[in-house]
């Protein structure tokens, strides 16, 4: 068995624009972006833009595989960065939620990875210094998104072995520990482990991002942010959200949060749940309402910034944007109805036992 | 329990190999339902925590303790409470880490290797996530004593917090649980130093938990299980009142304290508390004799909660699925057997109807996916016992001359781009689980393999499942593509991104022989049995497209109030280029010119496809004429018409002509100036656009024709062209003629030939005009790819969908003075005559393209009326189909 590295005390430093970050987070809620893949399709971009001239021969389809797009069209990633700067975004992700070499197996492209993760910063750095540049004094964020992977710790794909995974802890890890290398490299204000709908998977990615704080000598702010998948109130592995919060406030997260799947409307429950239990800051950026029949979203602007202004005027958010179907129209509505709201204050953090399966269980 | 033990956690302990003969016995022999069924009648008799320890000489503890995790993690039952992973090998507890989803609790580490390694592992837990037992033992070894017990927790518990940042709510001592009454005078006081240094450990550091294993302490008791339930719930009571906050236990043998006998339990407390000398002697006797009386049984043993084992044997299979409990499915699935007529039956009957419970649990957000993977297993099981048997009935069915094989192929495929199939494998298990043979293509499966399978197979059903939206696109795309082939199957459509509204508008309309779309697998059987059964599929049909019918008007009513925004705001997000650099057609005359042209000139340009929609064969062309079905009816139509084509011409029954004009031009606002001349001095006509209002994504345009004519401001002259064309007057005498004959069959052909020849004709003068136009002149296309119009501009007519109003046809026709040059006139609802005749102008900018204009605004309706001079109730008629709003 592969034996894992020692840890490093953890303290380690955090780089000046991270702190920046932490300290706007103090001062105001803290508004993120919206969708990026709602957005690349309305470019209708075909084989040809995802190939670009550098996978002109790649031997698989590269169609909707978003992520490479930092390398063939980089010219959209930014459009779209600069689309939510100008919206009033204070935080912009990269567009690396499938740049893992699990994920991107499924188009083998797995050699790119390093270069698609610092392409996507390329992109959204270009970005940050246009909006920086624009408005003398702004600070714009880039926080590196890692997304779920589209295989899972928790789940057998096959019905008939239970016990069967199609991946190990071991792989995940690496597969992690090679984006979260690139994207400290790149220098990213900020990790977002996101829209995790197996914890297993997030824990995996939280215990790479310790690993490479070890082999890099700081610390940036981690947020996470979890998928309710349906009304049920559960993860699609089966977690509750406070028995998701347990399962991953060992890694002391920056903030943490709720994203995709649902509206923000039937996230409301979860993110007062949430609200109530975190000892850290927490966000919410949910889809532009239920998907419709069309895979489109319904959602106007107007329709979430009314959803997570009241979740703002409840005093439950810290960080706040959009998921899926979201555009730059939707966030410009939400940053202005959380303009004049209070952030939520941090609550003290727990001194009992909290522990969970799929539901959370608390010793005191 | 006491009322003060309320918050006491109780582990559970029989999934322990050391602890539980019954489960290391059945982890030895790999007989996993019953290790699973021993976790889960913990959880029921109410464990808060599940113990699992693995540790065997003989066994791979790793590899085990990861299987059996995971198969713990997808039964939800157990896996709702988190786990105790417990091993004295630390390569097993990382093994069991790397599986926990939850947070979970590590037993154990301790100092037993040295404070590095100790710190070590304790730095890792923090990452992996997870409280820690930390045993009182060092380097020296364990402690017995209470001052040992807390000497050792202290010094552990100094490092953990203040060297390794480990949480202090995250430790757990044990501060060992050791045997009694052991007849050693030594081990006489190890309950009470349990107890006390218990109490001085929750005094002195802060956060930290205390736990032990129970059994431990009535070791000397083993066969006499009465005693020892007596002595664990006796042992509890002290170590709660101490402050223990959890043991590990047998979940399903606890007593209460207030119901041990009064006698037992004195001698009991004498022995816990070593209350005096001969304590465990006293309690010896009284163990044997209780032994005596009552044959060393438990009395508090709980078994499984069996009481739905009472019910019927339709009600105990659907428990079984819905609980996925296997345990008795075989017990179960044979008895109804043997109740109802056929194997089958049983199928159809119990085992589906628990399968629509947990399809229905499900979707309500009762049930999660784990589960219903869990009942997908036990359904198999089931059919598993039953197929011999419906095998053994097949078997007669043949021998007796009937038909023997699998109830039908099924084909299953995730479309192209799409890589979820989780819901789509649970499909094919529920469908072969019910005697189809099924097929399952994998994840990102081409529409070309999809359909070449399912006809080298045969397939008797096509499923699509698909996740990911742009799923949807493709699956629309594979409809048409089965309707071009000329696939007769039926086509299932699922999947979380589908469904009945999208099935009903997008994928049912491309494809006119059964389109179903199929919520989850619970519902799948039912769905492909009536499709496949001769009997119940026409009603089944019927009934599928009345219900898409009614979503599909559903939907267009829903349309209707989509947002359109206003006319100024539609127009600022017009299509614009930067017009100074556009590429604008100089066409080489200004003006009309007219044509006759023989029909052999037109043949060429002919799109064949239509002909054969027309007489309701559908297929693409030229594959329609080998297709298996309609290819013989389609080759003999095909045959007709070229020798009736040859006629045509020969005898030149019809006389096509065409006239073509470009005129200087520009756009003001939405409508289209007509110039005399390049000096824009005089205007002489005027074409009035519409334009799309419906609110669209960031980047997208609201756009109308007048787009792609050069604005007045840009200070550069454009031009457009129109035309009119038609087959000539000739088709309908010839038409009538066959009529008069009786002949409908060559009367209709003379027809439909005479609207290709329309077509083809339209086809070939916009060749010609790209050619005047200039940038057409370098082109080289094929037939084909004409059709696909793939080239430079646009040729849209006023009444289609880019400009679906019908009166801009006279100011077209009046320009062209088309009447004079082709015969063709306008009825006064704008139709033309001769009937096969086509109109519509040439727009030759690079990025014109075809689009439909959608809803209209009253705005817009009052601006357009006000620009044509016509009454606002006139245009509203005109364009009633397109208006949003009443």
């Amino acid at each position: 068995m592969k034996r894992a590295p020692e840890p490093k005390d953890d303290l380690m430093p955090t780089p000046p624009r991270s702190q920046a970050l932490e300290k706007l987070f103090a001062e105001r809620i803290v508004v993120l972006d919206g969708a990026m893949g709602s957005m690349v399709q309305t470019y209708k971009l075909g084989e040809a833009d995802y190939r670009g001239e550098q996978f002109k021969t790649h031997p698989h389809e590269l169609k909707n595989n978003s992520d490479v797009l930092c390398i063939t069209r980089p010219d959209v990633i930014e459009a779209i960065h600069l689309q939510y700067l100008e919206a009033g975004a204070d935080v912009i992700e990269t567009n690396t939620f499938g740049a893992t070499s699990i994920a991107q197996a499924d188009f083998k492209l797995e050699p790119h990875v390093k270069a698609m993760n610092l392409a996507a910063i390329a992109c959204a750095r270009r970005a940050v210094e246009k909006a920086e540049a624009k408005t003398p004094g702004r600070t714009c964020f880039i926080a590196g998104a890692i997304g779920p992977l589209n295989r899972t710790l928790s789940l057998s794909p096959d019905v008939n072995r239970p016990e069967y995974r199609a991946v190990t802890w071991n792989q995940v890890v690496d597969a992690y520990t090679e984006q979260i290398r690139a994207l400290l490299e790149g220098g990213v204000d900020a990790l977002l482990v996101e829209t995790i709908f197996d914890t297993l998977n997030s824990k995996a990615a939280l215990f790479a991002i310790e690993g490479v704080f070890d082999e890099v000598g700081y610390r940036v702010p981690v947020m996470v942010s979890v998928t309710i998948t349906d009304r049920s109130g559960r993860t699609l592995s089966g977690q509750t959200i406070t028995a998701f919060y347990n399962s991953i406030r060992h890694a002391k997260p920056f903030s943490v949060g709720i994203n995709c799947a649902l509206g923000g409307k039937d996230m409301r429950p979860y993110v007062e749940e949430l609200a109530q239990v975190a000892e850290c800051y927490v966000s919410c950026y949910p889809n532009a309402g239920l998907p419709n029949a069309f895979g489109g979203y319904d959602e106007t602007p107007a329709d979430m910034a009314n959803v997570l202004g009241d979740f703002a005027k409840q005093g439950w958010l810290n960080l706040v944007g959009g998921c899926c179907g979201s555009t730059p129209a939707h966030i410009a509505a939400i940053a202005q109805a959380v303009k004049s709201q209070k952030p939520h204050v941090v609550g003290a953090p727990h001194t009992v036992q909290r522990l969970s399966g799929l539901e959370p269980l608390t010793i005191r | 329990m006491t009322t003060s033990a309320s918050q006491f956690i109780v582990i559970g302990e029989r999934t322990n190999i050391t602890g539980s003969p019954k489960f290391a016995k059945a982890l030895k022999e790999g007989d996993w339902n019953t290790c699973i069924a021993i976790a889960r009648q913990q959880v029921e008799s109410g464990a808060n925590v599940i113990d699992v320890n693995v540790d065997e000489g003989l066994i791979d503890s790793e590899a085990t303790m990861t299987k059996f995790l995971n198969l713990m993690a997808s039964e939800p039952e157990i896996s709702r409470v988190p786990v105790m992973i417990d091993s004295s090998k630390w390569s097993v507890l990382e093994a069991g880490l790397r599986c926990l989803q939850g947070k979970g609790i590590v037993n154990s580490i301790s100092l037993k290797d040295g404070e590095a390694e100790f710190l070590r592992r304790a730095k890792l837990l923090r990452r992996y996530g997870a409280a820690a037992v930390v045993m009182a033992f060092d380097e020296q070894g364990q402690a017995a004593s209470r001052d040992e017990k807390v000497r050792i927790c202290t010094r552990a518990y100094h490092l953990l917090v203040e060297k390794a940042g480990f949480p202090p709510e995250d430790i757990i001592f044990d501060p060992n649980i050791l045997t009694v009454a052991t007849g050693i005078e030594e081990h006489n006081n190890y309950a009470v130093d349990f107890f006390e240094a218990t109490r001085i450990i929750k005094k002195t550091l802060p956060g930290a938990k205390v736990s032990g294993g129970v059994s431990n302490v009535s070791f000397s008791f083993r066969g006499n299980n009465p005693v020892r339930e007596a002595m664990h719930t006796a042992f509890l009571y002290h170590a709660v009142k101490a402050g223990m906050d959890m043991a590990i236990v047998n979940a399903g043998m606890l007593g209460v304290y207030a119901e041990i006998p009064p006698d037992l339990l004195e001698r009991i407390e004498d022995v816990l508390l070593n209350r005096r000398p001969d304590a465990t002697e006293r309690l010896i006797q009284k163990a044997e004799s209780l032994k005596a009386e009552q044959g060393g049984a438990s009395k508090g043993e709980v078994k499984e909660d069996l009481a739905w084992r009472q019910q019927s044997v339709t009600e105990r299979l659907k428990h079984a699925l819905v609980k996925g409990i296997d345990a008795f499915i075989d017990a179960d699935t044979e008895e109804a057997r043997k109740q109802l007529p056929r194997p089958l039956d049983v199928i159809e009957g119990p085992l589906m109807d628990g399968m629509r419970v947990v399809g229905d649990l499900f979707g309500a957000g009762k049930m999660f996916l784990p589960q219903v993977v869990k009942s997908a297993r036990v359904m198999k099981r089931a059919v598993a016992w039953l197929t011999p048997f419906m095998e053994e009935e097949k078997r007669q069915a043949i021998a007796k001359g009937g038909a023997g094989r699998a109830q039908g192929k099924v084909l299953l495929a995730t479309v192209k781009g799409d890589v979820h199939d989780i819901g789509k494998n649970i499909v094919g298990v529920v469908l072969a689980c019910n005697n189809y043979e099924v097929t399952d293509l994998g994840v990102m499966v081409s529409a070309e393999k999809i359909l070449a399978t399912a006809k080298e197979q045969g397939a008797d059903v096509i499923g699509l499942s698909g996740l990911i939206t742009p799923s949807l696109d493709e699956m629309v795309h594979v409809a048409k593509e089965m309707t071009r082939q000329g696939f007769t199957v039926p086509l299932l459509i699922g999947g979380a991104t589908t469904s009945p509204a999208h099935t009903a508008v997008k994928v049912a309309p491309e494809y006119q022989h059964g389109v179903a779309h199929v919520l989850d697998a619970s519902r799948v059987v039912n769905v492909v049995s009536a499709l496949l059964s001769p009997e119940q599929k026409p009603k089944f049909l019927a009934e599928t497209n009345a219900k898409q019918e009614a979503l599909r008007v559903d939907f267009a009513e829903r349309q209707n109030t989509r947002k359109l925004l206003s006319i100024e705001e539609a127009r600022k997000r017009r299509f614009t280029c930067d017009w100074a650099k556009a590429e604008l057609a100089t066409p080489e005359f200004f003006g009309t010119r007219s044509f006759d042209v023989p029909v052999e000139d037109i043949v060429p340009f002919i799109d064949w496809g239509p002909f054969f929609s027309a007489w309701e064969l559908h297929g693409a062309f030229p594959r329609i004429l080998e297709d298996a079905v309609v290819g013989g009816e389609a080759r003999k139509l095909f045959a007709d018409a070229k020798k009736l084509l040859a006629q045509i011409a020969q005898e030149k029954r019809f006389t096509p002509k065409a006239i073509v004009g470009f005129w200087p031009c520009n756009a003001v606002g939405d409508d289209v100036e007509i110039y005399a001349d390049a000096s824009r001095a005089k205007v002489v006509s005027k074409f009035s656009m519409l334009r799309q209002q419906a609110e669209k994504q960031q980047n997208e345009q609201n756009l109308s024709l007048a787009d792609f004519v050069a604005p007045k401001d840009s200070g550069r002259v454009d031009a457009m062209g129109g035309f009119v064309v038609t087959a000539g007057p000739g088709v309908e005498t010839f038409a009538n003629e066959f009529k008069a004959k009786l002949d409908d069959y060559s009367a209709i052909m003379v027809q439909a030939l005479g609207d290709r020849l329309a077509e083809g004709l339209a086809e070939l003068m916009h060749k010609r005009a790209r050619e005047w136009c200039g940038f057409g002149k370098g082109e080289k296309l094929t037939t084909d790819e004409l059709i696909r119009e793939r080239y430079r501009g646009i040729r849209p007519a006023p009444g289609y969908p880019a400009c679906p109003d019908h009166t801009e046809k006279p100011a077209l026709f009046s320009l062209l003075e088309a009447t004079k040059a082709t015969g063709v006139s306008l009825t006064e609802s704008m139709a033309m005559l001769p009937a096969s005749s086509v109109s519509g102008w040439y727009f030759n900018h690079p990025e014109a393209r075809y689009f439909g204009i959608g809803k209209l605004g009253r705005d817009q309706v009052e601006d357009y009326a006000k620009r044509k001079g016509m009454a606002v109730d006139v245009v509203e008629r005109w364009l009633g189909p397109n208006l949003g709003y009443s």
